[in-house]
């Protein structure tokens, strides 16, 4: 789960990580109330989507006069912004956040991550703050920094002074860096974090260190312990069919492709996914219904798809497994009865193919092809997705 | 000769009470497992289908002779039962359980580090040696004693793999669902160097999936150890940056974890990487025959 950057700076403030004086708005009325608060002469205006590279997408402004806020504030709010992280549809502009500018001297880039490999916390900084990192790791790969936070120990000062020199931070700064990282690292893993970047981080011409942007993404596994963490999310920021398909216990991701995938497994989804790819066809989402495969998942399922109109078509691939092919067979018939698919008043029809494999696989297909639903049996996944997007081509 | 558990394995199940814990402690006996005790907290001395029930996995050991712990127990007390299994003594532990906190699972890797104990999964289906024992919540009717092992991040598509492998008539030596989740207790290449010493086992299929870098090492390891022939499937080519698919450990992110990097790394690494999974199963049965 992602947070907006007023929230991530609020978290941050909780734990006495230093952040820009501001605040969040949502009118460009309350843009200007919330600039005329603060001491600078000088006001950022930012927009909070959940997603990077908003600078270069024009979505900060710098007001220099109190007049610009408001100016700014009208022109961003409703806007759509495309950044490299949104996808070519962009996201709206719903909130800013309206902060006071403040004097950088240094920029730099901190950021403590998950290292999945060595099962411990890694920790990145560099000197190049402000740019994207991954650019700096590809063109300068010593001006990054790394360490591994043990689990088990936790953070502790010397990590904290190896970064330090490394980076060269005026000494003035180093209790400040120090109580910064320790904070840091307790925010992390109190609050179950995946990730936590500060880009920039900045030193100001007083010695100041500030944390200029904030970006959090948490351990979804982890929300349990934490509600007050679930309960920043922002459904604004989340594709509505992908709310709804977690409501019902399905794992749906929405993608551009034309082909509605229905599976049981993520691996075998995403294998399902990559089969209609090479048989011509493009997916259109990532579904994975769970182990059961019940009528109700489906019947939920078959709605989700069916609201996306770029779906031509449906592939459900079920390997049953434990759960016998006839209740598979059955389910799905009764959910399509329900929803009733293909008639008149009910779900629209799209061409449906089915690939049952498991116990009982073949009295799940005679069961499955002496229905009245108008589908298709396929006898493999290969086969399913070449029927599927045969089907879908001739039908256009 | 198998890898990891064979007929002789006595397996104790926590959470054996549950419903997933008891429904497949059941299964996994039906198949012939010696499932030879389960452990919930309040309910020692009970018994379920037989099987004697204990507080503590430590009794259940010293009572048993329990080797290895097939674990049911849910995300939120998971990592406490690996522990209590390590501290115990038993020489695997085998986690299902999906959903378990990445700090947790951090914590739990560093603990068991310097004990003589090996753990698979989380999130996994489990370990079955066909026609000897299933351990996990794989379908068994699929499987076929025989050379070819199997070593997977991914449930359902073992499952189909492994049929594939079946209705050619290759059998599987073992097949290892290593799990799902970013940080887990074995990678590729332990399961990997377990099956080039195996007698028995004469061909790997390897599956893989997006994120982290298991797959990239396990290349790495496949040059400069394995003999045997690999065949490996890596899904998610057509999976979009940033979106976490399914598994918590399927996600390309900050431009690593592609699939393509990693069918690069096996293919120079010698290992025949197939693009569509419908066809490991042809794959596999076309190079044993050379």
């Amino acid at each position: 789960m992602n947070i907006h950057e007023y929230q991530a700076k609020a978290l941050f403030a909780q734990y006495q990580i230093p952040v820009p004086n501001g605040k969040v708005a949502f009118s460009p009325e309350e843009a200007k109330s919330v600039a005329d608060t603060l001491d600078s002469k000088i006001a950022v205006v930012k927009a909070q989507i959940h997603a990077g590279g908003r600078g270069k997408a024009g979505g900060v402004k710098l007001a220099k006069e109190r007049a610009d806020v408001s100016v700014f504030a009208k022109d961003l709010l409703g806007k759509t912004l495309v950044t490299h992280q949104t996808g070519p549809e962009g996201r709206e502009v719903k909130k800013l956040l309206i902060e006071e500018g403040l004097d950088i001297a240094r920029e730099l880039y901190l950021c403590l991550v998950v290292d999945r490999a060595a099962g411990a916390i890694g920790l990145i900084a560099s000197t190049e703050g402000g740019m994207e990192i991954e650019e700096v790791s590809e063109k300068h790969p010593e001006k990054i920094v790394r360490l591994s936070i043990d689990p088990v120990l936790g953070y502790q000062d010397y990590q904290g002074r190896s970064v330090a020199f490394k980076l060269n931070l005026p000494k003035e700064v180093l209790g400040a860096w120090n109580t910064l990282l320790k904070n840091l690292y307790r925010l992390f893993v109190e609050k179950g974090a995946m990730q936590v970047e500060i880009n920039p981080l900045i030193i100001t011409g007083q010695n100041k260190l500030v944390a200029l942007d904030a970006k959090v993404g948490f351990d979804d596994n982890a929300l349990f312990r934490n509600q007050d963490v679930h309960a920043l999310r922002d459904l604004d920021e989340e594709e509505p069919l992908e709310t709804k398909a977690t409501q019902f216990g399905l794992n749906y991701v929405k993608l551009d492709g034309s082909i509605g995938c229905m599976v049981n497994g993520a691996g075998l989804a995403m294998a399902t996914m990559d089969v209609i790819k090479l048989a011509g066809g493009a997916p259109a989402n990532f579904l994975d219904v769970g182990g059961g495969a019940s009528k109700e998942t489906v019947k939920e399922a078959f709605q989700i798809l069916l609201a996306d109109p770029n779906v031509k078509g449906i592939f459900i691939n079920i390997f049953g497994g434990i759960v016998r092919c006839e209740r598979i067979a059955h389910g799905v018939m009764d959910a399509a009865k329900e929803i009733q698919f293909g008639l008149p008043g009910g779900a629209r029809a799209v061409p449906l193919v089915i690939r049952l494999e498991g116990t009982n696989a073949k009295e799940a297909k005679v069961l499955l092809a002496d229905s009245s639903i108008k589908l298709t049996v396929a006898e493999s996944l290969w086969d399913g997705a070449q029927k599927v997007v045969a089907e879908v081509n001739a039908s256009r | 000769m198998s890898i990891l558990v064979n007929k002789n394995t006595r397996v104790l199940v926590q959470g054996i009470t549950g419903k997933e814990g008891s429904f497949h402690a059941s299964a996994c006996k039906a198949y012939g497992t010696q499932v030879v005790a389960g452990v919930t907290p309040g309910k020692g001395g009970t018994t379920f289908e037989e099987i004697p029930v204990f507080n503590t996995v430590e009794e259940a050991v010293i009572k048993t002779q329990a080797d290895l712990s097939l674990i049911f127990v849910p995300p939120p007390f998971a990592a406490d039962a690996i522990c209590e299994s390590a501290d115990a003594g038993v020489k695997i532990i085998i986690a299902i359980t999906e959903g378990i906190p990445i700090m947790d699972m951090m914590r739990v890797k560093r603990f068991l580090a310097d004990k003589p104990v090996r753990l698979i999964g989380p999130n996994c289906p489990g370990v079955i040696t066909p026609e000897e024992c299933k351990i996990g919540i794989m379908p068994g009717f699929i499987h076929k004693k025989g050379s070819v092992g199997v070593v997977s991040r991914s449930g359902t598509l073992t499952y189909e793999a492994v049929w594939q492998l079946t209705q050619l008539g290759l059998g599987q030596s073992t097949c290892v669902g290593i799990g799902g989740d970013p940080v887990n207790g074995t990678n590729f290449i332990h399961v990997l160097e377990l099956f080039e010493n195996d007698l028995e086992t004469k061909g790997v299929v390897m599956i893989g999936e997006i994120g982290g870098d298991a797959e990239e090492q396990a290349a790495d390891f496949i040059k400069r150890k394995m003999t045997k022939p690999v065949v490996a499937f890596i899904s998610g080519m057509t999976a979009p940056p940033g979106r976490r698919m399914g598994h918590a450990g399927a996600i390309i992110a900050g431009g690593k974890g592609g699939a393509s990097d990693k069918v690069e790394a096996l293919t120079d690494a010698g290992v025949t990487v197939v693009e569509n999974p419908a066809k490991i199963g042809e794959t596999m049965a076309r190079i044993l025959k050379k």
